[in-house]
C-alpha cells in the first residue's frame, strides 16, 4: 500500500518516468552489442535476429517499445512543465502521455505479429 | 555542476525528441515481413544521413542515460562524490563506444 504522498498520478508518472528510464539504459548495451554484430557480417547478425522469432522476444520487444514511448512522452511533460507557463490541464497530460504510449505499442506489435 | 548536469540532460532530450519519434516510426515500419540484417544494412550502408541521424541519437543518449542513472544512483544509495562522478562518465563512455561501434558497424 503506497503512503499518501505517493498514491497520486503525478508520482506514478515520475515513477514510470525513472522505471522506464533505468531499463532503457539497461537494454542499451545489448541493443549497441546486436547492432555491432553487423561488424562480422549480415549472416552473424541474422543468427542473432533468428531469436527475435520467440514470442517471448516479440513481447520484450513490444516492451521496450512501449518504455521508450513512455519515457518520451513523459519527458515532453517534464519540460512542458520546467519551462512552460503552467496550465491547468498539463495534470490531464500525463495521462494522456501513458495512453498515446500504449497506442505505439500496440501499432508495434500488429506490425511485428499480424502483417506478415 | 549540478545546473550544467540538469541543462545538459535537457538538452540531450530536446536534442533526441525528433530522433525518438523517427526510430519508432521506422521500427514500425521495419518489423513488418520480419526483420533480417539484410533489409536493415541495405537500408544504413554507405549513407551519410543514417550516420549523422544515429551517431547524434548515440551521442546523446550517452549523455541522457549517464546522468538519469547519476541520479537515480545517487538519490538510491545516498551515493556522493569524485567516485560518482567518476562512475557517471565510465557509463557515458561505455555506451559512446559501444553506441559509435554500432553507428560504425551498421553504416560502414
Amino acid at each position: 500500500m503506497l503512503r499518501p504522498h505517493r498514491n497520486h498520478p503525478l508520482w506514478y508518472a515520475f515513477a514510470l518516468h525513472r522505471a522506464s528510464g533505468l531499463l532503457l539504459a539497461l537494454f542499451l548495451p545489448l541493443h549497441f552489442y546486436v547492432l555491432g554484430l553487423a561488424l562480422k557480417g549480415a549472416e552473424a547478425m541474422d543468427g542473432f535476429l533468428a531469436l527475435t522469432a520467440h514470442p517471448l522476444v516479440k513481447a520484450g520487444e513490444v516492451m521496450v517499445v512501449f518504455l521508450l514511448a513512455v519515457h518520451f512522452f513523459g519527458g515532453l511533460r517534464l519540460l512542458a512543465v520546467e519551462f512552460l507557463p503552467w496550465r491547468d490541464w498539463q495534470k490531464s497530460v500525463a495521462a494522456g502521455a501513458a495512453g498515446l504510449s500504449l497506442a505505439l505499442a500496440c501499432l508495434f506489435l500488429l506490425s511485428a505479429v499480424a502483417w506478415p | 555542476m549540478s545546473l550544467w548536469l540538469f541543462m545538459a540532460q535537457r538538452l540531450s532530450a530536446v536534442v533526441m525528441a525528433p530522433l525518438v519519434i523517427g526510430h519508432i516510426a521506422l521500427m514500425i515500419i521495419a518489423v513488418q515481413n520480419g526483420l533480417t540484417a539484410g533489409e536493415i544494412l541495405a537500408r544504413t550502408r554507405g549513407s551519410l544521413l543514417w550516420a549523422a541521424y544515429y551517431g547524434t541519437f548515440a551521442a546523446a543518449v550517452s549523455i541522457h542515460a549517464a546522468i538519469g542513472l547519476r541520479n537515480i544512483a545517487s538519490e538510491t544509495f545516498r551515493w556522493r562524490g569524485p567516485s560518482l562522478e567518476l562512475a557517471a562518465v565510465a557509463v557515458a563512455g561505455l555506451l559512446l563506444a559501444m553506441g559509435g561501434r554500432a553507428v560504425i558497424a551498421v553504416v560502414a
